[in-house]
């Protein structure tokens, strides 16, 4: 191997510091073709076809490999990383220069380099003898390495003929610049466009929409008008943020109104933490999320947030007139006072561009190939795209991603990535929420599943290292129905000393997940699996989250136990954890459970066991609501599905047994034992999970509604606030407690995960109770995995690893699993929401009793218990003459035209679906009662309405 | 802009090579005719030069004398060119100190000191150029110096770095991997009996992996011996046909 390296220097003068790297040269390295003698199959890994199957191109209908230059890579990703293209060479110069320029779009070349299927080979071209070159006098990088990929081409081309004379393979390269190509050309490289190639693919026609429109000469031929100033260079930028004239920021689009905008300042500085951006011009091209530099305006021109609701609704491109008229429009009607920090936006730090979903606006014109896009998020301005396929694409949701903003369009350049489905259609809204919601949804990946244990699988003797047999033991899991990731399981027997012994056994899924590989990466980055409505997004492989992590009932399972010791009144004696290897004898549903307990025929180990466990739990429960535990309530719902067309048929909120509670307890207390071991042996990274005690601001709301239903409401500590609300009953409406409650819920802080020697606020305020992490679900939470592996050092039964004890890596963790928790509980919350609307469209319209929970200052929040549904009535519309509104923040009430709603009274409202906007179908509440002229419906037209549609009944209104 | 990648997908490093392979070795003994022994390495762009006097009486105060063996007394300097940036690097500053007891140590362990009692041993290592590994290219000069002035050893004492990225362990660092910021040991080997004569490892390093890197420094050690005894071989092939005409 020594003596095949050539000694070279590279020198790279620059400042003040010479330095002098070595670069050796190789003739050891691979082309890649699987045929070729020469190389010898040098190369190992993903390789190129030997034969390439024919990509029936016009242009060259031999077969050959595809070898793409920088901006390419960069710029046309979106086609390469389609399934048409295959057996392409990634230079080693150019995945350099995309690694120094975009990180992302690094990334995924990469993946898409590691994926078999692809045949795409990394040829390593700047340390082979033959390919690599010097840069020559006057020459400037860039030009070096196109000089360098034209080398390489030409290379690959001599070499492959060498290989064999009668089988014409070739390399074609792929460049989109014009003298690079002519070049090419000229050093007898096929060369092309990836225009003019991906034209050239006849099998392909629906590739030239993923193509990048970057063809600027053209759209400077159709409009020479510019719109926008320029945006300065980052250099300038940086000079400025630091002499303090511009100020760094992020970018949020207003919702409401397309031409208004404000910038979050980073820093510390409580002044001007927002600006307001108003004005086409003044947004200058950023985009919601992105980061930019804002220049401060003079006071003299500052203005007010409008209060005008504007949605872009241009039609044509040259409409920027109209817009300014627009503008002007806003800033009229403008009072002194209101006047805020106004300021413009001078250039980009940071583009935060990702993939949007949304749907085609198709334009008017026929024949025509450029669309809008309107994405679903209002935030972001509707794109311009270029596709064939229009007629195809109208109707469904699509998605597209930007490319640039040139400076003389109205809207920015994009291309049309990939098409959802149809709107409406169950399996698009949900890919659409998970997609919004940033869920990592796609299918595992070869490498990840990889790292699956081979089936069929069995416990092997290696296994039961470190490992205790409790196959004897009665133990039985309780799930609600339908369970199949099963990850806890209980058991409760007495010992011989009049004690009992009580054992809570969850899925030793660490046992399988080992750190550091792929299957732990993917599971990290997920963090959490995802339960929607009709579906269930896994955050580990279904082998593992339904077969061999579920702890089955009569099959030999891994798991790892915590065993107490209690006596008769659950106090704890001793606590013991143990990796472990159980059979489960049942798996219960909650109601079979309670059936089982209640029943007095049924006297088997499992029913005593059950028995056992229930009287302890009760105990425990009591001993935590005296510490000051909330019991807290939000409407939680559940649909009863058509089994054929998974269409939710009813809805119903979801029942509580005395059996819930009980797994609840075992787990709660099994979670606080862990904590406390954790902490105790690792102080400074183990892995918690804190719930702040929420300011006592938050609690206003409540306080001033129990009020005025002349109920007290204490909030000083936990368990003043449970006490209280325990007390607050009213005996003519027994469902005040609850509504109390969930009012109550929405005072509370988010609980988040944490690491302990990053914080030292441990507590619990919900749980009361001063530590706790999470521990009994490890195969639908990533946290809990971190917290098996820091159980198991702590117990001796595995081995630790670096980033384990590194509290920055775990705070990193946490970081992202409260993201991905936060998310995952949106998207939850939004497939509730669609499957409400999927419901009440079946249903038509239906008028219910609601309670109201909030009164805002032109709407109030109602409550409807039949299905826990949420819905604001609004009493201004757009059309019509508004109301005499008087609001009074005191009691919390709205009074209009004479009747006065407070918080908690009964109302009755209507319930339609509000189509008149496709992306954004809503459920829409109208009063019925009281009766109010001029604003609510009278009932017997909703009565008559019954099976009417949504937009009869706006009809109707008028 | 990203950091620089110290091992691409394909598995080669920054300047080409694979991550077991060592730099471009090359080596002279019997550079300086006043010295009763001196060498000369290169191994890829860090260079240095290795003289030693003795054994002869000790010099100074002779109550460092040891009574059954001999002293050995390390210095290491390095030159003010020997960087990128031009540094005067005054004498007995903390590193070259702690340079010189390093080598001093490793020398201790592999020359036969008790044959030479009440006297004195001087190995003086200068770095010309550094581009990391400095101490192994120090331990392998001053081995063919010691040699060359034929002063009796167990064995050959041959030296090399590992560092440990994404999970493998590379041998021979250069300065761009050791600027890196990652774990760096640095091994002093004696192959013939595979006994260490030093170890040193920077930066924290799982010790799970610590067996990894060390079988990658110790095998480099061992090719490193290859070439360390095919210079010697030579030198002396060269020696006795002058010797012999």
């Amino acid at each position: 191997m020594l003596k095949s390296k050539t000694f070279l220097k590279k020198t790279r003068a620059g400042g003040v510091v010479k330095i002098v790297r070595e670069h050796y040269l190789r003739d050891d390295i691979g082309c890649g073709a699987p045929a070729c003698a020469a190389c010898d199959g040098a190369h190992a890994g993903p390789a190129l076809e030997s034969q390439p199957r024919d990509q029936a191109s016009s242009l060259c209908p031999w077969p050959h490999y595809l070898l793409p230059d920088t901006n390419v890579l960069l710029h046309q990703i979106d086609v390469l990383e389609d399934p048409a293209i295959r057996n392409v060479i990634v230079l080693q110069t150019v995945l350099q220069e995309v690694r120094n320029r975009s990180a992302p779009i690094y990334k995924r070349i990469r993946d898409v380099t590691n994926n078999q299927e692809k045949h795409f080979y990394t040829f390593t071209n700047e340390h082979h003898k033959e390919t690599y070159i010097e840069q020559e006098q006057g020459e400037n990088a860039n030009d070096r390495n196109d000089r360098a990929i034209r080398v390489a081409a030409k290379w690959y081309n001599e070499h492959l003929k060498k290989m064999s004379a009668e089988n014409q393979l070739q390399v074609i390269l792929i460049t989109n610049d014009k003298k690079n190509k002519e070049k090419a050309v000229e050093e007898g490289i096929p060369a092309f466009t990836c225009e003019e190639y991906v034209k050239s693919l006849t099998a392909n026609p629906e590739l030239i929409d993923r193509l990048a429109c970057l063809s600027e000469e053209t759209n400077e031929i159709e409009s020479g008008k510019i719109i926008f100033s320029e945006h300065l260079p980052l250099s300038k930028l940086q000079q400025g943020i630091k002499s303090g004239s511009y100020l760094q920021g992020t970018f949020r689009a207003s919702r409401e109104n397309y031409l208004e905008a404000t910038v979050w300042i980073h820093g510390d500085k409580e002044e001007e933490k927002e600006i307001l951006i108003q004005g086409l011009k003044h947004l200058n091209r950023a985009i919601h999320e992105d980061i930019v530099a804002v220049e401060l305006l003079p006071k003299s021109q500052w203005v007010a947030p409008s209060s005008v609701v504007l949605h872009d609704e241009g039609e044509n491109e040259d409409d920027v007139e109209r817009d300014e008229e627009r503008q002007l429009a806003l800033k009229t009607a403008v009072s002194e006072k209101m006047l805020r920090p106004t300021g413009r936006v001078v250039g980009i730090i940071k583009r935060n561009w990702r993939p949007y979903c949304g749907m085609l606006s198709k334009s008017g014109i026929k024949e025509s190939r450029r669309h809008l896009f309107t994405p679903a998020d209002k935030r972001i301005p509707r794109i311009r795209i270029e596709t064939r396929q229009a007629s195809t694409l109208e109707g469904r949701r699509i998605i597209v991603a930007v490319d640039g903003w040139p400076r003389n369009s109205r809207y920015p350049n994009g291309h049309f990535v990939k098409n959802l489905g149809d709107v409406g259609e169950k399996e698009t809204e949900t890919e659409v929420l998970l997609l919004e919601h940033d869920v990592p949804h796609q299918p595992f990946s070869q490498a990840v599943l990889s790292f699956l244990p081979k089936m069929p699988w069995s416990i092997t003797e290696n296994d039961m290292k470190n490992r205790e047999d409790l196959r004897h033991l009665c133990v039985c899991s309780v799930d609600p129905p339908g369970c199949t990731d099963i990850d806890d399981a209980l058991h409760c027997r007495e010992l011989s000393n009049g004690n009992l012994e009580v054992g809570v056994h969850i899925a030793d899924v660490s046992h399988f997940i080992r750190p550091g590989n792929a299957l732990d990466q993917e599971s990290a980055r997920r963090g959490t699996t995802v339960y929607l409505c009709e579906k269930r997004i896994d955050m580990v492989p279904e082998l593992l989250s339904s077969n061999l992590c579920s702890l089955r009932s009569n099959v030999d399972r891994l798991a790892f136990s915590c065993i107490w010791e209690m006596n008769h009144n659950a106090e704890i004696l001793k606590t013991r954890f143990t990796k472990s290897v159980i059979n489960s004898k049942a798996s219960l549903t909650y109601a079979e459970a309670q059936m089982r307990i209640d029943s007095a025929a049924m006297n088997d180990d499992i029913t005593t066991s059950l028995r056992g466990l229930n009287k302890l739990a009760k105990i425990l429960k009591k001993g935590r609501i005296e510490k000051g535990a909330l019991t807290l309530s939000s409407p939680e719902v559940r649909f009863h599905m058509d089994s054929e067309t998974h269409d939710p048929i009813d809805l119903q909120t979801k029942e509580l047994r005395e059996t819930n509670s009980m797994v609840e307890e075992f787990m709660l207390l099994a979670n606080i034992s862990v904590a406390k071991k954790i902490h105790e042996e690792f102080s400074e990274h183990a892995l918690l999970r804190k719930h702040p005690a929420p300011p006592p601001s938050n609690y206003e709301i409540l306080v001033k509604a129990a009020k005025s239903k002349n109920l007290e409401i204490k909030t000083d500590t936990a368990k003043s606030l449970a006490d209280s609300l325990d007390q607050a009953e009213c005996p003519d409406f027994p469902y005040l407690n609850t509504l109390l409650r969930i009012l109550a819920t929405r005072c509370m802080m988010q609980a988040v995960y944490f690491c302990s020697g990053m914080d030292n606020d441990f507590h619990h305020y919900g749980l009361a109770s001063p530590i706790y992490t999470h521990f009994t679900s490890p195969i639908r939470r990533y946290a809990d995995i971190i917290v098996h592996r820091l159980l198991a050092v702590a117990i001796g039964a595995d081995s630790t690893y670096p980033e384990l004890t590194d509290k920055h890596k775990l705070s990193d963790i946490c970081k992202n699993l409260n993201f991905r928790h936060k998310m995952a509980q949106y998207a939850q919350r939004a497939s509730v929401a669609f499957h409400t609307q999927l419901f009440f469209k079946s249903k038509g319209i239906v008028s219910e009793e609601a309670y109201i929970l909030f009164v805002r200052k032109n709407a109030i929040v109602v409550l409807i218990p039949k299905y826990g549904l949420e819905g604001t009535v609004f009493f201004e519309e757009k059309d019509k003459p508004k109301p005499q509104l008087t609001y009074d923040d005191e009691i919390p009430s709205l009074r209009i035209e004479g009747t006065v709603f407070h918080v908690f009274d009964k109302v009755k409202v209507k319930i339609t679906l509000d189509s008149s906007n496709l992306q954004h179908q809503k459920i829409r509440m109208a009063l019925v009662e009281p009766q109010i002229p001029g604003i609510n419906i009278p009932p017997e037209v909703s009565d008559m309405d019954l099976n009417g549609s949504g937009r009869k009944k706006r009809k109707l209104d008028k | 802009m990203a950091g620089l990648e110290l091992l691409s997908d394909q598995g080669y490093r920054i300047d080409g090579r694979r991550a077991g392979e060592l730099r471009k070795i090359q080596a002279r003994m019997g550079v300086f005719a006043q010295a009763d022994g001196s060498a000369y390495i290169e191994q890829g762009n860090t260079k240095a030069l290795a003289v030693v006097y003795g054994p002869h009486e000790i010099r100074g105060s002779r109550s460092r004398a040891l009574p059954d063996r001999a002293l050995v007394n390390c210095q290491y300097s390095s030159a003010t060119f020997s960087t990128g940036e031009r540094k005067r690097r005054p004498h007995g500053d903390r590193k070259s100190c702690e340079m010189g007891l390093q080598l001093r140590q490793t020398f201790e362990a592999a020359i036969l000191t008790q044959l030479h009692p009440r006297s004195q041993i001087d190995i003086y290592v200068q770095v010309l150029q550094a581009d990391g590994g400095t101490y192994a290219a120090c331990v392998n000069a001053a081995t063919l110096a010691v040699m060359d002035a034929g002063i009796p050893m167990r064995d050959f004492v041959c030296a090399c770095s590992a560092g440990f990225v994404d999970g493998t362990a590379l041998s021979d660092l250069s300065h761009v991997e050791e600027a890196a910021g990652g774990p760096q040991l640095a091994l002093a080997l004696l192959p013939a009996s595979g006994q260490i004569a030093l170890l040193e490892m920077d930066s924290r390093l799982h010790e799970d992996h610590l067996e990894q890197v060390l079988e990658a420094a110790a095998q480099a050690a061992r090719d490193v011996h290859t070439l360390l005894d095919r210079v010697v071989r030579q030198h002396v092939q060269e020696a006795s046909i002058l010797l012999g005409d």
